[in-house]
């Protein structure tokens, strides 16, 4: 039973590797740029969340409505001014660029708030659960975090494939030069692109706090790593790929932590690499776009 | 100057220059060997930071200025320089041969290593080699016996504080002339034109049948054990590890990228120029805390955007100054067929029959 229970929670634990997966999936899928702040963009969103319910006591949730869109808009405009340069010097520029932000960010948070935690409570939500079976019992939070996971997974999909914005992306993926002739600004698609992923990351790092209890600047480096292993796991290029590979990801952490509290980050990076090794096209085969 | 006619043209390898270079760079080592006579120990300790920010630096600026792999993991082999001189300590010996014996030993790890960190590629090879990097730190702390997750001191070392001084000083000088050493003939090499092709571009120096990836693994190795050698240095001066966390920090790429980024990638004179900019960085801002990282990122961001060359590379650009002669210049041979009279030069000599075309510099026009 408890092997079963450390799956299911591993299972849970995998919707919010795939939700921090999936920001950084659509950067690298549309741009071709790994944000390597993708974690600190995380984190940001999980602070303002706690600032803004420490300072104008406002609740997570409504606080996400203001939260989510804001890191969007910061997206939009760190693509447009850094990363839209950064694109036509060459590879390693955005590389290095993101590299820069993911050093910027932590040790401002540090100077600005401490190294304490920053607390994101959500009232009896955490500790809120469904017994499902003798010894078996599953949190309505990391429950709520999967179905939203899913959800924008199947959100982004749909958006990419249905409608005209979704479409322009795929199309500055494939060909950002013949989009340009189509007449359409590419930077602006990948500037929305880059918006979109920082928006997600955002709602990644809010349910991250929630789940932890609150936010500290070091979490930024573990997330973006977590995200980064989930996508590589699963497959480049598949969204729901990502989701599998969050899913993995999450179970091997939790079954690991079965065995001894300070095992699942090591084991977690160990199933990585050796999915980097023995299948390194990822565990779900894609044919989808991003 | 004699035009440049195909079939009587030769391949400069600027065996003058290297002459000189060879001779000066022998003089300044043994000037530098010889400081601790003259200088206080406090001074030359100082130097030891310089010394492995360098040799840092130089590591860090083969693997991504020349292989064109940006790695964000090699605190991953500074750490285990650093370990590898308990272990080899424990072991019996002293702590200086340690640090040239883990270093090999780190060496072969990382030729291991490179078949997990070569599966990926750009960006997800930066992430893929910080994975790693955790990886490693997460496995040493679970030795006991070196320490677990608190750091530990050298047992068996040096008990008079101006010897060990003196042959830390040393040895990390050695290290450092071995790496600038090794470097300049590396990229002199015929695998060193390998390299800065592949930095040029990777798929035409592919079709042209340089074996890419033997290229890439050999600085990848290579980059790990003078990462290693640097961070046994830290080790031994600061008497052991403090803290494990702090020597697997990815800040130690962050200082790494800074410096090259700053000197100008791609170049050998680069990475030495940013070392010692961040030094000096280092000695009077420091003190301002986190903020100090805060502004180095900064400084990095608008660098890559805004000086991507770095301010060797502007300078360079400007005077045409090298201080190590890596790159080729193509010269007439005089011959009887050459019709046009001598001292002609084209006003605007193809790019293929320009005389001055040194990789390095043909590299930065390229980029830009």
């Amino acid at each position: 039973m408890v092997i079963l229970n450390a799956l299911v929670q591993g299972v849970l634990l995998g919707g919010l590797f795939a939700m921090a997966a999936l920001g950084l999936s659509i950067a690298f899928g549309i741009l071709r740029v790994v944000n390597l702040a993708h974690g600190e963009i995380m984190t940001v969103g999980a602070y303002l969340a706690a600032v803004a319910l420490s300072t104008l006591g406002v609740n997570v949730w409504l606080s996400l409505i203001v939260v989510v869109p804001l890191l969007g808009v910061v997206g939009y405009w760190v693509q447009r001014l850094l990363l839209q340069r950064a694109l036509s010097l060459g590879e390693l520029a955005p590389l290095l660029v993101t590299f820069g932000i993911a050093i910027i960010i932590p040790n401002a948070l540090i100077e600005l708030f401490t190294t304490n935690k920053q607390a994101i409570p959500t009232g009896d939500l955490a500790v809120r659960s469904v017994q499902l079976a003798e010894g078996l019992r599953i949190g309505v939070l990391p429950l709520l975090t999967m179905l939203v996971a899913v959800l924008l997974i199947a959100g982004t999909q749909l958006f990419l494939a249905r409608t005209r914005s979704g479409r322009y992306m795929r199309a500055a993926a494939d060909d950002s030069e013949t989009l340009r002739l189509m007449g359409v600004d590419h930077r602006r698609v990948y500037a929305y692109a880059m918006g979109l992923a920082f928006a997600i990351a955002a709602l990644g790092g809010v349910f991250f706090g929630m789940r932890q209890g609150g936010v500290t600047p070091f979490d930024g480096q573990l997330l973006v790593l977590f995200a980064f292993e989930a996508v590589i796991i699963g497959g480049l290029g598949s969204l729901w790929g990502t989701l599998a590979g969050g899913i993995v990801l999450g179970v091997a952490q939790t079954l690991a932590g079965v065995v001894s509290p300070e095992l699942p980050l090591l084991v977690g990076n160990l199933v990585f690499l050796a999915v980097l090794v023995l299948r390194p096209t990822g565990i779900v085969r894609s044919k989808v776009v991003v | 100057m004699e035009p440049l006619v195909p079939g009587q043209v030769r391949v400069d390898r600027l065996r003058r220059r290297m002459i000189i270079v060879q001779i000066l760079g022998a003089g300044v080592i043994v000037a530098l060997a010889m400081a601790p006579y003259v200088f206080e120990p406090a001074v030359t300790s100082q130097w030891i930071k310089l010394f492995y920010l360098i040799t840092l630096a130089t590591a860090w600026n083969l693997l991504a200025g020349f292989a064109g792999m940006v790695s964000v993991g090699q605190q991953a082999y500074i750490g285990l320089g650093a370990y590898g001189v308990f272990v080899f300590n424990d072991l019996g010996l002293d702590p200086y041969s340690s640090a040239l014996v883990a270093s090999v030993a780190i060496g072969v790890i990382a030729f291991a290593l490179s078949f997990v960190a070569f599966r990926l590629r750009g960006g997800y090879f930066a992430i893929g080699t910080w994975v790693i990097a955790e990886a490693v730190r997460q496995i040493v702390i679970r030795f006991d016996s070196l320490g677990a997750g608190r750091g530990r001191g050298i047992s068996d070392y040096t008990a008079d504080p101006v010897l060990r001084n003196l042959f830390t000083y040393w040895l990390a000088l050695g290290i450092l002339t071995a790496t600038l050493i090794g470097a300049l003939f590396l990229l002199r090499s015929r695998m060193g034109v390998a390299l800065q092709s592949i930095r040029d571009n990777e798929v035409a120096a592919r079709a042209l049948g340089v074996d890419v990836s033997r290229a890439k693994r050999i600085v990848f190795v290579l980059a790990a054990v003078m990462a290693a050698l640097a961070g046994s240095v830290i080790c031994l001066q600061q008497i052991g590890v403090q803290s494990p966390s702090q020597m697997f920090s990815v800040s130690f790429s962050a200082f790494m990228i800074f410096m090259v980024l700053i000197g100008g990638i791609g170049t050998l004179e680069g990475p030495i120029l940013g070392a010692v900019i961040y030094y000096v960085m280092d000695l009077y801002f420091s003190q301002m805390g986190l903020w100090y990282l805060v502004v180095l990122g900064v400084l990095a961001i608008a660098v890559t955007l805004f000086l991507p060359q770095g301010i060797w590379g502007a300078l360079r650009a400007r005077f045409d100054i090298t201080l190590f002669p890596v790159g080729h210049r193509v010269v007439a041979v005089p011959g009887p067929r050459s019709s046009s009279p001598a001292g002609a030069r084209p006003s605007q000599p193809a790019p293929r029959t320009d005389p001055q075309t040194d990789t390095t510099a043909a590299s930065a026009r390229t980029e830009g």
